[in-house]
């Protein structure tokens, strides 16, 4: 199980990745933490011809406030994120990111990386559309923001050209008035969810995001119901989504979960608000 | 900008226990690869290839890392820690390594150069961890003989002992 | 510390094992050096369950750098003979297909490479042209006569069929007040060690020798496999074991065909050739333990006596009966009535092929099969008399003081105190307080559960033992075969200190420690003064065909006659010291390191141990030598089957007593373990750390195999669970602390008393968390691994309905054939867009990443295709074909796709409607995915299908309606711009 051959280019500047990136477009990947890349390339699944490092990059390496936003560059690894004071702006991200695979992959996998990834299960991309954040792409010549909403477009796949580069991802942080609860059910500690939910909560309004079951996670508004009507607004969501079988789960299990725990976490984060 | 062909072995260079080291690696050798058949550390062992079971796990400026998932060229400049570099002298085990013998906290040891190096790394950061924790990070390896339990208790105890925590020695 | 005069055997010992594990300095196969020049081997596999191999074109990878040799199985066959099996069966069994593949995972060909990189480079230029046959999964299907068979010449894939009776079951079944009975299908699951396989392998072609190095575990029973399909006499197939071995748990007992394989790829490349499994072909190929479909009637008083119990027993062992098998299905033979006192015992066992992986050895050897039907019978005989489970078991129990006792079926037991061991149990294991919790849970609403169940741990198995799959007059023809020869030796060097060497292959369990203890122990001497080496090597070594490490015989056997062989040199010193000292034999003992005569005279060990180098002239008459001492030790007990096929399967029959309490989430289908309790009576504990080791161990195991593991196949036979994020392993956040009780009843038919002990929990504890989950649930039947998702289903909940628009089609349980639809919109006129379906060339364009058509006619073309999402692109041949036109408006596109990440099949009814600006293109299909695709990415692939194909008809969309397609996308392009 050994990867393909294939060149190595330890990008210096953020221009030296995107040429690179422009010159050999699909063949071409970016490499930051590895963590869903290098399994890829072992198992011969992806055959790329250059791998672009872009760890080397001091300008990708620091979380930073902007606006009401928490701003991670690509270079940024997931443990990096969990240990930022930053964390404190954005409860669901600081609730979220402890089940994000294991502290030994933590350590080295990017946040950006699992954005780029866009696994169905994974807990950024869930983040992410729950929060409203955004994706900033750059190629050599532009650059270009992408509501998360919009950037993942189906199961390993996004809006992101050949030819860009996620920059950073932007996490809006938490919205006075509302409060946010996180949950997720997975076979494993650390394994991909069977289904996550996000909630947030407001005064007069409901969010509610879920991945694991959509090939991408997704988002629903509801206004502030409870009792049943609550639970019939669940219903329809869970069967929207279209659960489908697995090894590792029933569609019946998924949509059971979309309505027990996405009832558990609008409860919680109701009960934050209040 | 430093582009490494593919067809060509290049020179890393880090440091490896403490030491200078060097590897020929071409772009796509994996970091177990370099580690046991390039630097003749065979501590750092191979079992899924693919990051989930552990046993590869390394120290890259002091983190955690799989290396079956890092490539040797992605260790250029770095600070590398294997299990051969834990022990105090050749002759004495860490206190890490003393708590997993008297806990009988491996059968085969095939996995446990893994779980030693995360959680060498994971008691610097958190020196008294509750239970829950240790399970926590040692979930994130896989081990077929142990049943686990030893080595959280192994683990608990070598932290007590790091601690200066008498009571728990 | 050890206190004066008490045995160092018996005692937690820190193990000499653990530095060299714990500082880096094991020394696994992986981590041995080899010669220069040695090459690396890769094994490229069949994606194909059941496939001809038309050809096979070895030319372009031959071509590339590096490569040394490419190996088919006909290569192999020239060299080799099929491997033989238990069974009298006319099936070819070679360690590498040869014309036909029948598992996916099946290798088919061995490139040697400089490197294993290069070699791997080498696997993908391999062109293999495959005729793919169907397949056959479910053993109950492939024993119906109608079946596809998997080898002509066998006649059937009912491979063997035999009927045993014991007592007269007819009469207590005619007589029982009630039966019960039971089907339960045991999945197939594995021992995943977290080393894999390894083979370094050479051959000197003047001597006619093959050397190969491998973790190979034994039985070296194999070792005469081997040399006979090597086509060599035994002494010219040298195998060498390493000195540490990264696990086990029967598996490495499947590294033989390997050995051969790599063998005859050493042979043909000139050179050493080393070869480590990667975990994708572990998974995929290496050793499966065995599925079964058992029913078990149990005629029962209405007491809950059991009068007889009736097997049903349908071994699936995947495509080929490889040796030792069927020896899974006849482990259990003797104790198939577990603990109790059952007179009365018909068996049915039937071995099937099917188009898996071969099955061999995994701890737990057949008993996790035989007491899952025996255990869940159990408990239906309570629930169906409204009896407490105990109080069954209870009745029914191998009374106190029946030891030995000749079960019904031939074995032996050797020793125990079963209510005893129950009667404990309940009570340290605060049974009372359990049932509290549990009527507590309830009060609450909750769901708990309690489980029991008690198994006899077989171990140190007679090798005759799979001579009862034969009939009495077969075996008369082949000659008895029994016994179970263990060997040690000790050894004093001029120095006089001592060596231990023992025909073990140990992978963990610590067996250099509990060597130098028990030879410590007889020579007075601190463990620490004692060397053991257990690196097992045929062509030096004592060993013989029951060496290795399997059956739990280390304990019982191995140290016993390390034990035996210390003994034997010990009472050649006394009578050396003896003379030295002026003593009487008897009145000289050994202890402290010294050789102590009554009267107060002594030497150092040494003095004494060490004359028979340098002074050979002063040993006593009678005293050949005190240099080395080889014993050989085989248990009287251990006798052949006999004419009536009474079998004492093996030597050492442990007792297991467990009891659980668990809480099930019925939303979820999370089982939490509330409390989970393991009585043991293993005989003489010789190191309670590892017993305990073994024992949590086990558990772990045997929860994984509960709850998460299974080796599953898709009907169509591709294998979906090659990767360790598909075979899920427990973690330490899933194994909770167990309590762990024992009970010491010694063996009085062991050296030592003792007895194994590594595999019982393995047997038990399945079953006793299914016992739990459905006392909790209410339910009868439990199917494993209970997975969230079936433990959930057990619970009777309606689920709330669809509203109306989202509902979709239920699907059968186990299908596991994509299928999805859809629907896009192009604006162009119907006619066009049916003419762009129906123009082979269009086709081909608008095929994601199509390229190189062939087109054999109008409706039917070959290409080559890059088909992927996101980084995982692969090549592929496609064979596409239109079919059912209903001009215009529909039509059935179906092909498949083959390359070196796989197989894929499906079919698809367009569907083109005019509507409002355009067309309305609608559909739905059905595929099938194999090969590596579907083994490593299961959980992705429906949503990778459906991706694809909605490339496909964004592209015809874009292909029927160029130029608005390219307007819209450059319009979509500067509205997502302008958000930037």
């Amino acid at each position: 199980m050994k990867p393909a051959a294939f060149d190595f280019v330890r990008a210096e500047s953020l221009e030296e990745a995107l040429e690179t990136l422009a010159a050999h477009g699909g063949d071409a990947r970016v490499i930051a933490g590895g963590q869903s890349l290098l399994p890829m390339l072992n198992m011969r699944l992806a055959k790329p011809a250059v791998l672009v490092d872009i760890m080397g990059l001091p300008a990708l390496r620091a979380i930073r406030r902007e606006g009401d936003a928490i701003i991670v560059p690509a270079g940024v690894r997931q443990a990096e994120l969990l240990a930022s004071a930053e964390l404190a702006a954005q409860p669901l991200l600081a609730a979220a990111l402890p089940f994000l695979g294991h502290y030994q992959t933590r350590s080295r996998g990017t946040v950006c990386g699992s954005a780029a990834h866009a696994d169905p299960s994974a807990e950024i991309p869930l983040c992410l559309v729950a929060l409203g954040g955004e994706v900033r792409l750059r190629t050599r010549r532009k650059a270009r923001r992408v509501p998360a909403a919009d950037f993942f477009t189906g199961m390993m796949t996004t809006a992101k050209a050949d030819d860009e580069l996620i920059e950073a991802v932007a996490f809006p942080l938490a919205k006075p008035g509302s409060a946010y609860a996180f949950k997720e059910y997975s076979r494993r500690h650390g394994d991909f969810a069977i289904v996550g939910c996000a909630a947030r909560v407001a005064s007069d309004a409901i969010e509610l995001s879920v991945c694991g079951v959509a090939d991408k996670p997704e988002r629903r508004a509801f206004p502030r119901l409870s009792g049943a009507a609550l639970d019939d607004a669940l219903n329809a969501f869970a069967w929207e989504l279209d659960a489908r079988d697995d090894l590792h789960a029933s569609a019946r299990l998924r949509r059971d979960l979309v309505r027990a725990m996405g009832r558990a976490v609008i409860e919680e984060a109701a009960r934050c608000l209040a | 900008m430093p582009r490494l062909s593919a067809q060509v072995r290049h020179d890393v260079r880090f440091t490896l226990n403490g030491r200078p080291a060097r590897v020929a690696a071409e772009p796509r050798l994996l970091a177990t690869d370099a580690l046991r058949h390039g630097a003749g550390l065979t501590g750092t062992h191979v079992g899924c290839e693919h990051g989930v079971c552990g046993a590869c796990t390394i120290l890259i400026d002091g983190v955690p890392a799989r290396a079956c998932l890092t490539l040797a060229v992605q260790l250029e400049g770095r600070a590398v820690r294997t299990v051969e570099g834990l022990a105090p002298a050749p002759d004495r085990l860490s206190v890490l390594q003393e708590a997993f013998r008297r806990h009988h906290a491996l059968h085969c040891g095939f996995c446990t150069a893994g779980i030693l190096m995360s959680v060498d790394a994971f008691l610097k950061e958190t020196p008294d961890p509750q239970a829950h924790h240790v399970r926590e990070v040692v979930g994130g390896h896989l081990c077929r003989c142990t049943g686990y339990s030893a080595i959280v208790a192994a683990v608990l105890d070598a932290a007590a002992t790091l601690r200066g925590d008498e009571s728990n020695v | 510390m050890r206190v004066e005069g008490v045995a160092w055997t018996g005692q937690s010992l820190p193990r000499v094992e653990d530095a060299a594990l714990l500082s880096g300095r094991g020394r696994f196969i992986d981590d041995l050096g080899v010669r220069s020049g040695t090459l690396e081997a890769a094994i490229l596999r069949s994606p194909h369950a059941h496939a001809d191999i038309v050809a096979i074109d070895t030319a372009a990878a031959l071509a590339l750098p590096g490569v040394a040799a490419v190996v088919t199985g006909r290569d192999l066959a020239a060299l080799t003979l099929p491997m033989v099996a238990g069974l009298k069966v006319n099936v070819e069994n070679w360690p590498m297909a040869v014309d036909r593949v029948r598992y996916v995972g099946e290798p088919v060909a061995v490139v040697v490479a400089e490197t294993r990189y290069l070699a791997e480079d080498a696997l993908d230029a391999v062109a293999v042209d495959y005729a793919p046959r169907p397949a056959i999964l479910d053993p109950m299907a492939s024993i119906d006569p109608s079946a596809p068979l998997l080898h002509e010449q066998s006649g059937g894939n009912l491979v063997s069929d035999r009927r045993f009776s014991y007592g007269d079951p007819e009469g207590a079944f005619a007589a029982a007040e009630r039966v019960f009975e039971i089907t339960v299908r045991y999945p197939r699951n594995t021992g995943a060690p977290m080393e894999t396989f390894g083979v370094i392998a050479e051959y000197d072609p003047f001597e006619g020798v093959y050397d190969i190095r491998a973790n190979f575990q034994g039985p070296f029973s194999i070792h005469t496999v081997l040399a006979r399909t090597l086509k060599v006499p035994g002494n010219r197939l040298r195998m060498r074991m390493p000195p540490d071995s990264g696990g086990s748990f029967g598996v490495k007992q499947g590294v033989a065909p390997y050995a051969a394989l790599i063998a005859v790829a050493a042979r043909i490349a000139g050179r050493p050739v080393k070869w480590i499994e990667d975990r994708l072909e572990h998974l995929a190929g290496a050793v499966a333990a065995t599925n079964r479909v058992t029913t078990l009637k149990a005629a029962v008083t209405a007491e809950g006596r059991i009068t007889a119990l009736d097997f049903d027993q349908v071994e699936d062992c995947g495509a080929y009966p490889r040796a030792p098998e069927p020896a899974t299905l006849y482990r259990m033979h003797g104790n198939m009535t577990g603990a109790y006192d059952i007179a009365h015992v018909a068996i049915r066992n039937r071995v099937a092929l099917t188009n898996k992986a071969p099955t061999g050895l995994v701890r737990g050897f057949g008993g996790p099969q035989v007491y899952f039907a025996l255990e869940r019978v159990v408990q239906r005989v309570a629930q169906g008399l409204g009896l407490d489970p105990l109080d069954v078991i209870r009745r029914n129990l191998i009374p106190t003081g029946a030891f030995p006792y000749r079960t019904a079926t031939g074995a032996l037991y050797d020793s125990g105190d079963f209510p005893a061991a129950v009667a404990l149990a309940a009570s340290e294991g605060r049974l009372a307080d359990l049932k509290a919790r549990r009527a507590a849970a309830r009060a609450a609403g909750r769901r708990y559960g309690i489980g029991f169940a008690a198994a006899v741990e077989p171990s140190v198995s007679n090798m005759g033992y799979i001579t009862t799959v034969l009939t009495p007059q077969e075996r008369a023809k082949a000659g008895p075969k029994n016994g179970a020869q263990a060997s040690a030796t000790v050894s004093i060097d001029p120095t006089g200190t001592v060596s231990v060497t023992a025909a073990s292959t140990p992978q963990g369990q610590g067996h250099r420690t509990v060597l130098a203890q028990v030879v410590a122990d007889v020579f007075g001497l601190s463990p620490a003064d004692v060397r053991v080496i257990c690196e097992l090597d045929t062509g030096k070594d004592a060993w013989s065909i029951a060496s290795g490490n399997y059956s739990s015989r280390f304990a019982a056997a191995v140290a016993g006659a390390a034990h035996l062989a210390a003994t034997r040199l010990k009472d050649r010193l006394a009578q050396v010291a003896a003379a030295q000292l002026q003593a009487q034999v008897g009145d000289i003992s050994f202890a402290g390191g010294k050789i102590l005569a009554k009267g107060g005279a002594s030497a150092p060990f040494a003095r004494i141990s060490a004359l028979s180098h340098w002074s050979p002239g002063v040993l006593p008459e009678g005293v050949d030598q005190t240099i080395r001492e080889t014993a050989f030790w085989s248990a009287p007990e251990l006798t052949a089957p006999d004419a009536d096929d009474h079998v004492n399967s093996s030597l050492c029959h442990g007792f297991i007593f467990d009891m659980c309490g668990v809480e099930v989430d019925e939303v979820s289908g999370a089982v939490r373990i509330d409390r989970y309790v393991t009585m043991h009576d293993c005989g003489r504990v010789l190191h309670p750390g590892m017993v305990e080791g073994q024992i949590r161990g086990a558990f772990a195991q045997a929860l994984g195999a509960t709850f998460l593991e299974e080796l599953a196949y898709a009907e169509d036979g591709a294998f979906l669970t090659g990767t360790f994020a598909d075979y899920l392993l427990p973690t330490a956040t899933d194994v909770p602390d167990i309590e762990i009780l024992h009970l010491e009843t010694p063996s009085p038919f062991t050296p030592l008393g003792a007895k194994g002990v590594g595999e019982g929990n393995c047997m038990s504890t399945p079953v006793c968390l299914a016992n739990a989950v459905a006392d909790a649930l209410g339910v009868g039947d439990i199917v494993l691994p209970l997975t969230p998702a079936r433990v959930a289903a057990l619970v009777d909940r309606e689920e709330p309905a669809a509203p109306a628009g989202t509902a979709r089609a239920a699907v059968r349980p186990g299908d596991r054939t994509l299928r999805g639809e859809g629907a896009a919109f192009v604006p162009a006129p119907r006619a066009q867009v049916w003419a762009t379906l129906l123009d082979a060339d269009a086709l081909a364009s608008i095929i994601p990443g199509c390229h190189g058509v062939r087109k054999l006619t109008p409706t039917h073309f070959t290409a080559e295709v890059t088909l992927g999402i996101g980084p995982v692109k692969g090549r592929y041949e496609a064979d596409v074909k239109l079919s059912d036109l209903d001009a215009p408006s529909a039509a059935t596109l179906s092909g498949s796709v083959s390359g070196a990440l796989g197989t894929g099949g499906g079919a698809g009814r367009v569907t083109l409607t005019q509507v409002e600006g355009g067309t309305r293109v609608s559909y739905a299909y059905e595929a099938a995915v194999g090969g590596k695709v579907a083994a490593i990415g299961g959980r992705l692939l429906d949503g990778a299908a459906k991706a694809i194909i909605g490339q496909f008809f964004a592209a015809l969309a874009r292909r029927a309606a160029p130029d608005q397609a390219g307007f819209f996308a450059r319009l979509l392009g500067r509205v997502t711009g302008r958000r930037a």
